[in-house]
């Protein structure tokens, strides 16, 4: 039995935002059933009483004061993005328009 | 005089202080080898022969005006994997989501590899944000290992290692999450060493799996290696995974194992790296060193690491999901492409269209998986899961620790193999980093140390130690070393007028 659908792999890819091509779902769906159904192995494991690890160094809620320091350049950072606008990243449309 | 392409690091920083030879005259060298290999190797993404010359100047003057070298290796090359960022540089982690982006800010590791003198000659060829084995994933096409030009360099840092190899660099910068640093040097004859994660600041550092990803030096030597694991390591404010204790005393561990003494040393061998995975020649070349080793005063032990069998599977469960997460912030809004906006387009609309024409299969492939693997009803069977055999192996880790001071193995199952073998399934690339992925997990240090040939293709051996001892895997590597003539004096082919 396949492990992940190609309905699935849509609805990943939208959830993602990625607009993958059909081509790309015929691909995607077959090589993510295969790693899919490689990995599953990890669930053969016996781990029930085992806490997980997120991270390997043995700090937590690193803080330091908090003092005013510079930051990047407005306009060095904003030259590097697709769209400006007054000192501004300039996005497409994010709500509907009422007509 | 030697051509100055063939010296170590250590080597050209001596004859630079010592002024027996300009860093202008070191750097200019190394800019002509590029102009001569490189369109056989394509191991740079961008060359910056016009920096590079005014920072060796700027160190020939310093010299000139009678100031101590800035570190030992004041006017020696390097060159950097194009994941960490470089002010007014082109960064684009070899993804056209990111061409062209030119970053206003310097990676930590960059600003102290300046302020030691080391000088920059451009940004190197990897798998499209560091996710694969090869260097294919480019999208600004692939990287050929310079010992055979059909085959690969290994990867994600392919462009680093093959530009040591070809001599275009005797220094070089990569970062490793699952082997990206050491399955490349073994393959390319090369040295490759993965710190303790948290040794290397990573602000700078273009994040794809966060709790795994470490930035290290590349070289030819482990000597060479240790010098620059020394000018980059070290506590940063800027990175809450740095690790606030004092750097491993790496140079001196090298130096020391370089005398070829190792008694008292008890080296590990992993039980369930069973050699059924690996080609005959790596297993025979690893077979070769350890006996050296134990020549060399090592008392040889096997020792049990039951879950490293896991470690694959729960590898590409948690460095998929991280970079789910962590590749969200390309969005077509504040950096690189952004496509498919007309006067009617929404914002949802324009980035997913912007992502898929921005990234390639393998990033995709991940993302798609990653966000699977954290979905609601999956994320205890698969993301949870993995992290507790994370527990596991980190346990393994630990107790193999009790009994020897540090672990051996083959870097990679296999040499170098040809372009295009293994891309139509992405599960066959992902067994290259069958023997490298546990040490990312678990968080230590290792290094990737050549050890032989197997049919003429170069064989690595990896040697792991506990967090923070990074000392330790040094002093072995170098010990092996000394007991070899340098594979890439007399092997490599002439690059020079080759073409693919």
């Amino acid at each position: 039995m396949a492990a992940i659908s190609r309905e699935e792999v849509a609805h990943l890819a939208r959830l993602a935002r990625l607009a993958v091509t059909e081509e790309e779902l015929d691909t995607f769906s077959v090589q993510l059933d295969v790693i899919l159904q490689s990995v599953a192995r990890i669930g053969e494991v016996a781990a029930t009483d085992i806490p997980p690890t997120s991270h390997s160094v043995p700090l937590t809620n690193v803080l330091r004061e908090d003092q005013p320091r510079p930051g990047l350049q407005r306009d060095a950072v904003l030259a590097g993005a697709p769209d400006a606008e007054d000192g501004r990243f300039r996005v497409p449309r994010i709500l509907d328009e009422e007509a | 005089m030697t051509d100055l392409t063939t010296m170590s690091a250590a080597e050209l920083g001596r004859l630079i202080a010592a002024g027996e030879v300009s860093a202008v005259e070191v750097t200019q060298a190394h800019l002509d080898r590029i102009a001569a290999v490189d369109s056989a190797v394509h191991a740079f993404l961008y060359v910056d022969a016009e920096g590079a010359l005014e920072q060796a100047r700027a160190v020939d003057a310093a010299r000139a005006a009678g100031q101590a070298p800035a570190s030992p290796l004041a006017g020696v090359p390097v060159a950097v994997k194009d994941v960490i960022v470089t002010k007014g540089i082109p960064t684009t982690c070899a993804s056209k989501i990111l061409e062209g982006w030119r970053p206003p800010y310097d990676a930590t590791i960059v600003e102290r590899m300046r302020a030691a003198g080391l000088v920059m000659l451009g940004k190197t060829n990897m798998d499209e944000f560091a996710m694969g084995s090869s260097t294919e994933y480019s999208a600004f096409g692939p990287t050929y290992n310079p010992w055979d030009l059909s085959r690969i360099p290994g990867g994600s840092g392919g462009g680093s290692a093959a530009a040591l190899a070809a001599r275009e660099a005797p220094l070089a910068i990569g970062t490793d999450t699952g082997g990206s640093i050491r399955q490349p040097a073994a393959v390319t004859g090369t040295v490759g060493a993965k710190p303790t994660y948290g040794g290397v600041s990573r602000y700078g550092l273009v994040a794809f799996s966060s709790s795994l990803d470490q930035a290290g030096p590349c070289a030819r030597t482990v000597l060479d290696a240790a010098l620059l694991h020394e000018v980059i390591a070290g506590y940063d404010e800027r990175d809450s995974t740095s690790i606030p204790q004092p750097v491993p005393p790496v140079v001196e561990a090298a130096r020391r194992g370089a005398e070829g003494d190792l008694s008292g040393v008890r080296i590990g061998l992993v039980r369930e790296f069973s050699p059924e995975g690996a080609e005959p020649g790596v297993v025979a070349a690893l077979q070769t060193s350890v006996e050296t080793l134990a020549k060399l005063g090592a008392e040889i032990v096997e020792v049990s690491c039951p879950h490293f069998s896991y470690a694959l599977p729960a590898y590409y469960l948690i460095a998929p999901s991280e970079c789910s997460s962590n590749l969200a912030r390309f969005d077509g809004v504040r950096y690189g492409l952004r496509v498919g906006e007309t006067p009617d387009s929404t914002l949802e609309e324009v980035m997913a269209a912007t992502r898929d024409a921005g990234f390639g299969p393998e990033v995709k492939r991940r993302i798609i998986l990653g966000t699977y693997a954290l979905s609601a009803g999956y994320y205890d069977q698969f993301y949870g899961q993995a992290q507790k055999v994370r527990t596991l192996i980190t346990r393994d880790f630990q107790a193999a620790f009790e009994q020897v001071d540090v672990l051996v193995s083959a870097t990679t199952p296999f040499v170098a193999f040809p372009l295009g073998s293994r891309t139509a399934d992405p599960y066959q690339m992902y067994l290259a980093d069958l023997y490298t992925i546990p040490a990312n997990l678990y968080g230590g240090p290792a290094i990737s140390v050549p050890c032989g040939l197997s049919d003429g293709l170069p064989v690595g051996l990896q040697v792991m130690a506990p967090t923070m001892a990074d000392d330790r895997m040094y002093r072995i590597a170098a010990a092996l070393e000394s007991t070899q003539e340098p594979l890439l004096s007399s092997q490599v082919p002439t690059l020079e007028g080759k073409t693919r």
